[in-house]
């Protein structure tokens, strides 16, 4: 009885705090009892903003509340159907990913170093690391770049590093690869004629009809969207955005938006991972 | 006929009144109620307690919850949905409590209402308006 | 079956005889309304789960009637009675005929 009273009670309490669309921009995000950071001081290149904030401190209490625990996140159970994917041999030599990579837990911190560049000096991104993973050593068939296969797997790794700062490297064989991608995230596109920055640098926390502007973080990637109801990974959030101000998209897993991922997971330097995140 | 941008609007225009003229997929409380009770009239402001968000910041995804003390099943109903009914929860022998909660859709700004059956047969309802809101660009 | 559906359940792994716990519950299937329609403007059929059942020991605990205005992936939390040590069985019934089932052991204190 009383486990019904305190959840009835948490319930009534979370619904009596949504009488305004915005939300509560002071709430802590507690995860299963463990608090995780929402707000950073910003990187010393991040010239026009001062702190770093997670888009969880804009969402409703409702969906604030549904990343508070991890049974009532919708997103977990497709974590649940990447740790099988995770243990599934596939391809010719008849491998999966458990066979090389025995406890998933040992990914904790890979997502705050992505992506990064590789020893041949090219930009790879966790996706490129599964597939690579797939065709190079299973002799599987590369997975879609957003697919529910890869969205639950990268889900599934990226949720080992939850709580730990990024950290992206800007610097050294990355400076031209986040130069690239601060261009772009700078530079005016499609019909609206929009850049990123001109939501999500010069407007966040303003409205955007009934939705509040984030500043557009990508720590809590792959994110569950209530909008599709499921996990949604950053370049095809990337997209939407392009398609949103009218312009004709770049492609999941092109130069120009792993380029841009970089740049943008640099913007949030310091913030904890929140994967996999809800949003509406 | 011309399809100037004068004519495109007043063909809009006659559209939507079409549209409102129809009788709208939507029920009325009272239909929907009954639709459930079988015809009985059903008490607001008994014990049963109908938790909605004011505010749904996606339609697709809408938290609500009943306390229905005393009740041996209870309908949830979105009357502005093109088919109101959502969900019935039978209590069995062996329920803790007469609570429960789900996560539900909603095609529009509307009152979402809940009608409990009472041990005794007599209904018991209540309502709440959740609104709907539209996203930023859509994306 | 339809692709991909996957249950999720939370329950205590004990309690005290007679206590009311607490039950979480989740399946991950999309809930396809039957109001949507495709590119070419046909309507996409309607694809739901449309009952959800909970017994304990044989004996009911929730008995859920679901129409296509529940949300995708569908959620479910309620409580439940334990008057002894048993299993928690979980049945969710789709409009294809097909039938997913979890259990859940449960140990009394």
């Amino acid at each position: 009885m009383r486990l019904t009273k305190i959840s009835a009670m948490a319930f009534a309490a979370l619904i009596a705090g949504a009488g305004v669309a915005t939300a509560d921009e002071s709430a802590e995000l507690s995860i299963e009892g463990k608090t995780i950071p929402t707000r950073a001081e910003a990187p010393a290149y991040l010239e026009n903003i001062d702190e770093v904030i997670s888009g969880w401190v804009y969402r409703s209490d409702e969906t604030q509340t549904l990343q508070a625990d991890d049974f009532d996140n919708p997103a977990f159970v497709f974590v649940d159907t990447g740790a099988d994917l995770f243990a599934e041999a596939d391809g010719s030599a008849g491998k999966s990913c458990k066979d090389c990579h025995e406890n998933v837990e040992d990914f904790a911190g890979l997502t705050t170093t992505l992506p990064r560049v590789n020893e041949a000096g090219e930009l790879e991104t966790l996706t490129d690391l599964v597939n690579e993973c797939r065709t190079e050593r299973m002799g599987a068939e590369p997975w879609k770049y957003s697919g529910t296969q890869m969205t639950a797997v990268t889900a599934l790794i990226g949720l080992q590093s939850r709580g730990m700062p990024v950290n992206v490297a800007v610097d050294g064989p990355a400076a031209p690869f986040w130069e690239k991608g601060k261009e772009l995230y700078y530079t005016r596109v499609g019909q609206l004629d929009l850049a990123c920055a001109n939501c999500h640098e010069d407007n966040y926390g303003n409205m955007i009809r009934a939705d509040r502007l984030s500043q557009g973080q990508i720590n809590g990637f792959p994110t569950y969207r209530l909008k599709n109801a499921k996990l949604n990974s950053v370049h095809g959030r990337f997209k939407g955005c392009m398609t949103n101000v009218r312009a004709t998209p770049y492609k999941e897993g092109s130069d120009e938006f792993e380029a841009l991922e970089l740049y943008v997971a640099s913007r949030g330097n310091g913030l904890a991972i929140e994967t996999p995140s809800v949003r509406n | 006929m011309n399809l100037t941008r004068r004519n495109a609007m007043a063909l809009g225009a006659a559209a939507a009144a079409t549209i409102v003229a129809l009788p709208a997929g939507a029920a009325t409380f009272e239909e929907a109620v009954m639709s459930v009770t079988g015809g009985k009239e059903a008490a607001e402001g008994g014990d049963l307690v109908l938790t909605a968000p004011e505010i749904a910041e996606n339609g697709n995804t809408v938290p609500v919850a009943i306390d229905a003390p005393g009740a041996v099943a209870v309908t949830f109903l979105a009357i502005g949905n093109p088919n109101p009914a959502v969900a019935t929860f039978k209590f069995g022998p062996l329920a803790g409590s007469r609570e429960a909660s789900t996560r539900i859709r909603l095609a529009t700004t509307q009152d979402v209402v809940a009608v409990a059956e009472m041990e005794d047969g007599s209904f018991q309802t209540a309502k709440q308006t959740v609104k709907v809101t539209i996203g930023g660009c859509g994306g | 079956m339809a692709k991909g559906v996957k249950p999720r359940v939370k329950v205590p792994k004990s309690a005290s005889a007679g206590d009311s716990i607490t039950i979480k519950t989740l399946i991950s299937h999309k809930m396809e309304s039957g109001q949507r329609k495709d590119s070419d403007g046909k309507i996409i059929p309607r694809s739901i789960i449309n009952r959800f059942t909970c017994d304990f020991n044989g004996e009911n605990v929730i008995d859920v009637t679901i129409e296509p205005a529940v949300s995708t992936n569908p959620y479910f939390q309620f409580d439940a009675k334990v008057p002894e040590a048993g299993e928690f069985k979980f049945t969710w019934y789709d409009d294809d005929g097909s039938v997913y089932e979890d259990t859940k052991a449960i140990t009394v204190e």
